[in-house]
């Protein structure tokens, strides 16, 4: 967690010296102490903070998610990236934005109450005499080809002009990153981070197996909806902000597990994966190419795409995928 | 093998089941079962497949709500306590448990101390104490650390059995806690369960599916078809070759064990007949 905590530190201080208007450390150490010049103050304090916050802000719901869907439904691909969950949340926060122009706490409440809707009717629909993790994956999958179909059609529709902002909603981008939008999805993350907080106890438990939790005093299914619950609105909110990243969510738990290199979930240490890998991603995604920066989305794709591969070989491999 | 458990809980817990119904309205599984389990001894539900056994005693832990009747903890419906509090008097060890990739033994033993940590209580030394007793009772103290999945099926479910020793309750319901291990590996749980009996008086129920193991190593025998309960008694007065063809609809000769003077049932086939008789006793 220590070594975490470092490695974000040292990512958000890259992130606030990178940047097209050059500015050395000494002009960012000023201006972060209130002493720099207008510009270099609009630099930071509108364009890079708000960045850099974001990315850590919506990584941690991603990586928090994440690793509260694997955890629950004891199944490695089943994050909300890939049972349709973000793919849902895009759809409702698309027709929000572009359709009904909603912001701030309106919208990312919308947003949670959208995907919490659509999260209760992928359940029925893979539900058959009990859930399987599997089912829901195919389902999510299916799902989410319909939303992102939906996605293309709302956009195509709508009079956005720049392939930028609508892109936000295809692959995901930080590129929308300001004070006002980050506020309102900061203070939901925060109380809903606090709710999984409280459950961690009792979902660690649920990893033994309902019987097991049940007989340990776990209330097994008030608990599981309480989790998953949790898990849907912060992928919502993250998805409010930056549209469906990729594979923040699935890889975060996972790299947690194997830093942690034991059975526990590590449900805060799978936060600031996700922070750290977001902020990485966007790191890369507006830096590695000198000309043209990336969004943020298509990043993570790129990164998470053949770490989904390897998931699938060896949880087939391994049996452990049904 | 020892162990070092001092007494669970002072007090011996009663546990109960008055008229109980268990399964779907349309397919009850059990109907209108009473049955006094005895306190501080080893009881064993013994019957055919499908006979209902795994069930009773899920309904037992209150892992089903009955659709009639009632499972009486100290007289107290089980599912009018908090669960929670049921947890620090009954523990269950399910048939197949699952644990999280890579969980290590301690950890896993850890794990039952949940019921007695609340929001706000921490873990303390005492938990440390506890679960390394248990540990040590189990005889996987220097598996601690191993991971789960590295271990034989012996040390695995020795390191479960630690897991519900470590949740420190005065009940202890195990569901076929034998299954999938060989003779040896089955000798060795069946005695480490002995040991929690006589060390710390903690009442034992388990589902076996071995008649002779269940009468050499209970001190109760609840035979049960067909979702009721057909005998039920100490091995010695309940095994008799009627019963066993009542129940499992097998031929049988009942002679002492030559170890431990318990019933033993030789099942006789129809390619076998016993010496000195023409025919099996039909």
């Amino acid at each position: 967690m220590a070594g975490l905590s470092i490695l974000l530190v040292l990512l958000a201080t890259g992130a606030l010296l990178l940047g097209k208007a050059s500015l050395s450390p000494g002009e960012v150490l000023g201006t972060l102490i209130g002493q720099g010049t207008p510009m270099a103050g609009f630099v930071i304090g509108e364009l890079r903070l708000p960045r850099i916050l974001t990315a850590v802000v919506v990584g941690a719901c991603l990586g928090v998610s994440g690793s509260v869907f694997q955890s629950t439904l004891r199944n490695a691909l089943a994050s909300p990236d890939i049972i349709g969950i973000t793919a849902s949340a895009s759809v409702v926060g698309v027709l929000s934005i572009v359709t009904f122009g909603l912001s701030g706490f309106t919208l990312s409440l919308v947003v949670i109450g959208g995907a919490l809707v659509a999260a209760t009717t992928m359940y029925l629909l893979a539900w058959r005499n009990g859930m399987s993790a599997y089912r829901l994956v195919l389902v999510g999958i299916g799902v989410a080809a319909i939303c992102s179909g939906v996605v293309s059609y709302v956009l195509s529709r709508s009079d956005i002009q720049d392939a930028q902002a609508a892109l936000v909603w295809v692959t995901g981008s930080l590129n929308n990153s300001t004070w006002k939008a980050l506020v309102p999805v900061t203070v939901c993350a925060v109380v809903i981070m606090v709710l999984v907080g409280i459950f961690t106890r009792p979902v660690h438990t649920l990893e033994l197996g309902d019987d097991t939790a049940a007989g340990l005093g776990v209330p097994v299914e008030r608990t599981r909806l309480a989790i998953i619950a949790s898990g849907v609105a912060l992928a919502a909110v993250a998805v409010s902000i930056a549209g469906p990243l990729a594979f923040v969510a699935l890889a975060s738990g996972q790299v947690a597990r194997r830093l942690l290199g034991t059975g526990n979930a590590g449900i805060a240490v799978s936060g600031f994966v996700g922070a750290a890998l977001l902020l990485a991603s966007d790191l890369i995604a507006q830096f590695a190419l000198p000309t043209t920066s990336f969004p943020t989305g298509v990043v993570t794709g790129l990164v998470g795409a053949p770490f989904l591969i390897w998931l699938l070989v060896r949880s087939s491999r391994t049996g452990t995928g049904s | 093998m020892t162990t070092h458990l001092p007494p669970a809980a002072a007090i011996a817990h009663s546990l109960e089941a008055k008229d109980l119904a268990l399964g779907y309205p349309d397919r009850r599984i059990i109907d209108g079962l009473s049955v006094n389990i005895p306190s501080g001894r080893i009881t064993a539900i013994v019957g055919p497949n499908a006979c209902g056994k795994s069930t009773l005693l899920r309904g037992l832990s209150r892992l089903l709500a009955p659709s009639g009747g009632d499972v009486l903890l100290d007289g107290r419906s089980i599912h009018s306590i908090p669960t929670r509090d049921v947890a620090t008097v009954i523990s269950l060890l399910p048939q197949t448990p699952q644990a999280p990739d890579g969980i290590s033994v301690a950890d896993l033993v850890g794990r039952g101390r949940y019921p007695h940590q609340g929001w706000f209580r921490k873990w303390t030394t005492a938990d440390d104490l506890i679960v390394d007793e248990a540990m040590v009772a189990t005889g996987v103290r220097e598996l601690a650390g191993r991971s789960i999945d590295e271990l034989s099926g012996g040390q695995r479910q020795r390191a479960w059995i630690a897991m519900a020793l470590a949740q420190r309750t005065n009940i202890l319901l195990l569901d076929e806690p034998t299954t999938y291990l060989d003779i040896t590996h089955q000798i060795d749980v069946l005695d480490l369960l002995v040991d929690v009996n006589t060390d710390a008086g903690t009442t034992v129920v388990m589902v076996l599916h071995d008649l002779n193991l269940a009468c050499r190593y209970a001190d109760h025998l609840i035979v049960m078809r067909d979702g009721a309960i057909v005998a039920e008694g100490a091995p010695a007065g309940v095994v008799t070759p009627e019963l066993v063809r009542a129940v499992f609809d097998l031929d049988c000769l009942v002679l002492p064990d030559a170890v431990s003077g318990t019933p033993t049932v030789v099942p006789i086939g129809r390619h076998h007949r016993p010496a000195g008789t023409a025919q099996p006793e039909a």
